[in-house]
């Protein structure tokens, strides 16, 4: 389902919607699910089941199993809960930035400190 | 009569949190934001404050999509921190002040802000970090009332909103009839993104633009839609409206007692302002 609202047009930016909450309601619940360190340990004992009980969508399924933002944010999901996700890998938003941008994590940081300049 | 004195506005992102676990304050990477708060925290020792209202955005620890309030103020005796699922430490509860939070809960309503109210709820990084850092021995010396503006699902409160709001927040201050010192604190920000191919996108010349704005015109953001403030400091630097909301809280004109910034922390353009009538 869309809705029929003007949407900007932000390079490289989803902003997170009516339309994109409702896409993401699964995946973001399931990252949500993630502040309690029980349920990261559950997900990493079986990852399919644990999917399974968030009724994930395929997209979002498969946006998991490749551990792929871009793919995730597609997928509806919103970088607060994904951040979530991330960190039961042990990843940073600098780790998700430069996956995001297609650098290496040193030229992402590098990026940010000539933002100072 | 309680009475504001003064505003502190500041970054907030997790890694401040990793950095002080690690007593990585004085490392070069970090030195030149946490030394910014050298002078805040002389003038707390000061102008010793009862009371921290903190307005600041929940990451999704205590709100989740199914129920996500605009505005909404804590009215609970305490307020806990808990794991948000990537490993800062948490911090010791904050004493809340009930009788103040339903004061204030009444004076936004009756400026016909209709805030949810919670008498239950959890402090993200947003709240506790900037706390942490204005008193790093993590004893607090005051006690807290926590207001949330949703930053995490568009629609957001508009800028003008946002500053109207805390206008609004400023006068019920204003009218508590207890003899309190009030400190307001506004956390987020300054421009970030962490979402999306934009990653990493920072605006130095709009943030200090809009630091500048909080001292001389401080409707001057206004101007800008949310979309326009997001093409500009991007999809977490939207959090400048928690700035915009505790400068509100202050009438008339303010002077800046001290004001840092500097690019970047994690992802962040970092920025600590004092502000005082």
């Amino acid at each position: 389902m869309s809705i029929a609202y003007p949407k900007p047009d932000i390079p490289g930016t989803t902003l997170f919607d009516g339309e994109q909450a409702m896409k993401g309601f699964a995946l973001n619940k399931m990252c949500f699910s993630f502040n309690d360190a029980a349920n990261r340990e559950t997900f990493l004992k079986d990852e399919d089941a644990y999917c399974a009980r968030f009724g994930l969508t395929s997209p979002q399924r498969e946006a998991i199993r490749n551990r792929n933002v871009l793919e995730l944010i597609a997928a509806g999901g919103n970088v607060y809960y994904l951040a979530k996700f991330a960190g039961i890998f042990k990843l940073d938003v600098q780790d998700l930035g430069a996956q995001q941008t297609g650098m290496t994590k040193d030229e992402f940081k590098a990026k940010l400190v000539a933002a100072g300049r | 009569m309680a009475k504001i004195v003064g505003v502190v506005t500041t970054s907030h992102v997790p890694s401040i949190g990793g950095a002080i676990a690690r007593h990585q304050e004085q490392d070069p990477y970090w030195k030149p934001f946490f030394d910014g708060f050298i002078p805040v925290r002389e003038w707390l020792k000061d102008v010793k404050p009862d009371v921290a209202v903190v307005i600041y955005n929940d990451h999704g620890l205590n709100f989740f999509l199914d129920k996500m309030p605009t505005f909404a103020v804590g009215a609970a005796p305490a307020y806990r921190n808990a794991d948000e699922g990537w490993g800062i430490p948490t911090v010791p509860p904050f004493a809340g002040d009930p009788a103040l939070s339903w004061h204030l809960i009444e004076g936004l309503v009756r400026a016909e802000f209709d805030p949810t109210t919670c008498q239950d709820m959890l402090v993200d990084h947003a709240f506790t970090l900037p706390m942490a850092l204005l008193w790093p021995d993590q004893n607090w010396p005051v006690r807290t009332v926590p207001v949330c503006i949703n930053t995490v699902q568009h629609p957001l409160p508009s800028a003008a909103r946002c500053l109207k709001f805390g206008r609004a927040l400023g006068r019920a201050i204003d009218d508590y009839d207890q003899d309190l010192r009030v400190l307001v604190v506004g956390t987020g920000g300054l421009s970030h993104q962490l979402d999306g191919k934009r990653a990493g996108h920072i605006n130095k010349e709009f943030d200090q633009k809009f630091m500048a704005s909080l001292l001389a015109d401080p409707d001057w953001a206004t101007r800008y839609s949310i979309a326009e403030l997001v093409a500009e400091v991007g999809t977490q630097g939207i959090e400048l409206l928690m700035w915009l909301a505790a400068r509100g809280t202050l009438a008339g004109p303010v002077r800046a007692l001290t004001s840092t910034y500097h690019i970047p922390i994690s992802n962040t353009a970092g920025g600590i302002m004092l502000m005082a009538a």
